[in-house]
């Protein structure tokens, strides 16, 4: 939309975007802390934002500190993404009814509320992107994530930091936003640049501009400079992770210890398709299974892994049933069950599957990684075990 | 190239659309294994007919679960046929419904046998146990198109004797000029064929330049068989598989079929060998 004005907005403006997005009838979904950690879930406040607080993010590692200076958004990539919202982690998606031996669909399925979600991030972005291609784009439409997809808002935001977690640059997903968002915020020192990035976007600025100032060329030439300090900063860290040990003498993991500096990681995508496809058979499949617990944190805060089951729930006559779509995890035995024998009973075998459908069968696949560079997997695997530092590892390996 | 009959274009029920179907008959074909004629609703019936031998139907029991099954039933046949083993959830259940009870069904799915393009071939159509009702379709386009295939044979192995089923069927098919062999692994006493795998069988089957495999059963089975089949020179480009792997959607959204880069419910569950010839050798992929 490069006729519609960009403009500024305070801190103290944020505050009316919400209630503008609530006006034009739509649920808004922004940061919030719960448990230690900024999640996403409804708020109507801004001040319910997380101001003043950054996370440290590591292998097993997620503190907030304080920062008095710190705005809402300093925080980065939290344990929820957009797949919450749109792939829900349980839904309901069918309800039949027997009646005289004849199954009738039960018409409850009601139309999805229309989201607003303030935060997300180029990463995030992405990842919404490859969701599509999942439910979206193939030879069947998945009519549950198409509903609320249509009813989604976005006000993304530029990151003007990163956690040592953070490798969207080596994916080519950030840090800058570039697409895929209704509005865009970026923060310059205590301001927002606002831009438009679509209709529905276009609709909610006529609103917040009235009482704006609008940006001169160097003022978005400001806003640019933000994600390009950062893009430089992010692709001056080391290319290659540092290994480190992978416990200390006492047997706690290393990553847990809040003075280990955390090392800035990247991934060496290079052929990387062909690496792991090469590799299948690596050493370092098992050597990482003797450290995976199996318990799939990996899956679930991923924001592109797409697997999902579904549950049967009946009345105890068993006329009445519920039809349950959960997340599925590759890590369990339930999910490859069949018949027979179990194809991949082993741990080994289990992250080996989601090591290589996230970064090379999903380029077969979807046509592009299905991993953005989150570091989400990173952080929350309570063992600290590191996808850049293991493709790492399978590349020494290899050569 | 000679059209075969009854190759119709597809367009699958999508998830999560059902047909209702009733069962018309149901016959006991071996321990555990029953076929289940399935007479569909209206509404849908024609886009359930119009399958291609090879491709499969998500069978929803209400309440139980939902299962794949290769529609055994030639193209357009109605009612459609279903052959089960009971090994499971649904398929127990399956095996406890009776004549007139109703089931939802939705298909059909995945990739069908090449069969198009193997006019002209010598056949060889190979199968463990209930692997047979994956290709029973395809044998019957062979005998519907008889004259189009070069030698075809049907290979058949199943555990005991009494695990062998399409026996009438199998007259058919040989009275049509196919050769139909069989095979067990634990033969009984008046069981005058021979023992053993279904790999066995192919030692003496004529290999020549249009020689074409396809086969269906137990994975250890089929890489039995193109261990065989590529010792005896058939390039792994006309060696056909159907694979099977747990499914919840059969539209590549539940992720659970995976192999490698393939999700087996829409690249297969039909692959040619070359194409996954990487993901097979690999142990516990
Ligand atoms: C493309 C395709 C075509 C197919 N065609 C046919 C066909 O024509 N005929 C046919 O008979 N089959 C066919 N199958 C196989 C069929 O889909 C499976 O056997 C299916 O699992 C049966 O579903 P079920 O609910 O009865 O079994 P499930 O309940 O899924 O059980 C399957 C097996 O897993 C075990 N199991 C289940 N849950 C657990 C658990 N939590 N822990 C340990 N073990 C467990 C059960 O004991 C059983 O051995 C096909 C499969 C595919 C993919
Ligand atoms: S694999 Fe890890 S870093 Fe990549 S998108 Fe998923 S959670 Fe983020
Ligand atoms: S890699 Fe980590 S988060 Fe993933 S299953 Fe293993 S222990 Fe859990």
């Amino acid at each position: 939309m490069p006729d519609t004005p960009a403009f500024w907005i305070s801190e103290a403006d944020l505050q009316r975007l919400f209630d503008c997005l609530r006006a034009a009838g739509f649920q808004t979904v922004a940061p919030q802390v719960r448990d230690g950690a900024v999640i996403y879930d409804r708020l109507d406040e801004a001040a319910g934002l997380p101001h003043g607080l950054v996370d440290e993010q590591d292998g097993g590692y997620y503190r907030l500190t304080q920062h008095p200076d710190a705005g809402p958004f300093e925080h980065v990539a939290g344990p929820h993404s957009l797949k919450n919202f749109l792939f829900p982690p349980q839904e309901t998606i069918q309800q039949w009814r027997r009646q005289e031996g004849s199954w009738q669909q039960l018409n409850t399925q009601t139309a999805p509320e229309a989201l607003a979600v303030i935060g997300p991030r180029a990463c995030d972005l992405a990842a919404l992107a490859i969701q599509d291609r999942v439910f979206l784009e193939g030879d069947f439409v998945d009519p549950f994530y198409q509903a609320r997809r249509e009813r989604l808002f976005l006000v993304a935001i530029n990151c003007r930091r990163a956690a040592a977690t953070c490798f969207c640059h080596s994916m080519n997903c950030g840090p800058e936003v570039t697409a895929g968002y209704d509005l865009l915020l970026t923060p310059v020192d205590k301001r927002y640049v606002v831009e438009i990035g679509s209709a529905a976007g276009e609709q909610i600025a006529q609103q917040l501009r009235a009482e704006a100032t609008l940006c001169t060329p160097a003022d978005l030439t400001l806003a640019r400079k933000v994600s390009q300090t950062l893009a430089e900063q992010m692709a001056t860290r080391p290319h290659t992770p540092v290994r480190r040990a992978l416990t200390t003498a006492e047997g706690t993991p290393a990553s847990t210890q809040p003075d280990a500096a955390p090392v800035p990681r990247s991934l060496d995508t290079e052929n990387i398709r062909d690496l792991l496809f090469d590799n299948l058979q690596a050493d370092r499949w098992d050597e990482i299974a003797s450290r995976c617990l199996s318990c799939g944190n990996c899956t679930m805060v991923c924001p592109t892994c797409f697997c999902s089951s579904v549950q049967e729930v009946a009345d105890l006559a068993g006329d009445e049933v519920t039809r349950e779509r959960h997340w599925a995890s590759c890590f369990t035995l339930e999910h490859s069950q069949i018949h027979g024998e179990n194809p991949r009973p082993t741990t080994a075998a289990q992250y080996r599957q989601w090591l290589t459908h996230k970064l090379a069968g999903w380029i077969d696949q979807f046509g592009s990684s299905g991993c953005t560079g989150c570091g989400r997997c990173i952080t929350w695997c309570p063992v600290g075990i590191d996808l850049t530092e293991e493709v790492a590892a399978i590349r020494e390996e290899a050569s | 190239m000679k059209t075969l009959a009854s190759t119709g274009a597809t367009s699958p029920l999508p998830p999560w659309q059902y047909t209702r179907a009733r069962i018309a008959a149901i016959t006991r074909e071996a321990p555990g294994v029953q076929t289940y004629a399935l007479a569909i609703d209206e509404p849908e019936r024609d886009r359930l007919l119009a399958s291609q031998p090879g491709q499969f139907n998500m069978v929803y029991l209400p309440g139980i679960g939902e299962a794949a099954i290769s529609i055994a039933s030639a193209p357009g046949e109605h009612p459609i046929l279903h052959t089960v083993r009971a090994v499971g959830n649904v398929t127990n259940h399956l095996a406890g419904m009776t004549v007139d009870d109703e089931l939802l069904l939705r298909g059909p799915y995945g990739n069908p046998w090449p069969l198009q393009e193997l006019v002209g071939a010598d056949l060889i159509i190979a199968a463990g146990g209930v692997g047979l009702a994956s290709v029973r379709a395809a044998i019957c386009q062979a005998v519907v198109n008889r004259q189009y295939f070069g030698r075809v044979a049907v290979l058949f192995g199943a555990k005991t004797p009494a695990d062998l089923f399409y026996q009438a069927d199998c007259e058919a098919w040989q009275a049509a000029g196919i050769d139909v062999e069989h095979i067990v692994d634990q033969p009984c006493d008046g069981w005058n064929g021979p023992t053993g795998f279904v790999h066995q069988l192919l030692a003496d089957q004529p290999m020549t330049a249009a020689t074409a495999i396809i086969t269906c059963g137990p994975e250890a089975m089929m890489r039995a068989l193109a261990t065989a089949a590529f010792a005896r020179g058939l390039p792994p480009d006309r060696f056909w598989l159907s694979m099977e792997r747990n499914m919840h959607c059969a539209a590549g959204f539940c992720g659970l079929c995976q192999f490698g880069s393939e999700f087996v419910c829409k690249d297969g569950p039909v692959f040619r060998h070359d194409q996954i010839a990487r993901f097979l050798e690999v142990h516990q992929l």
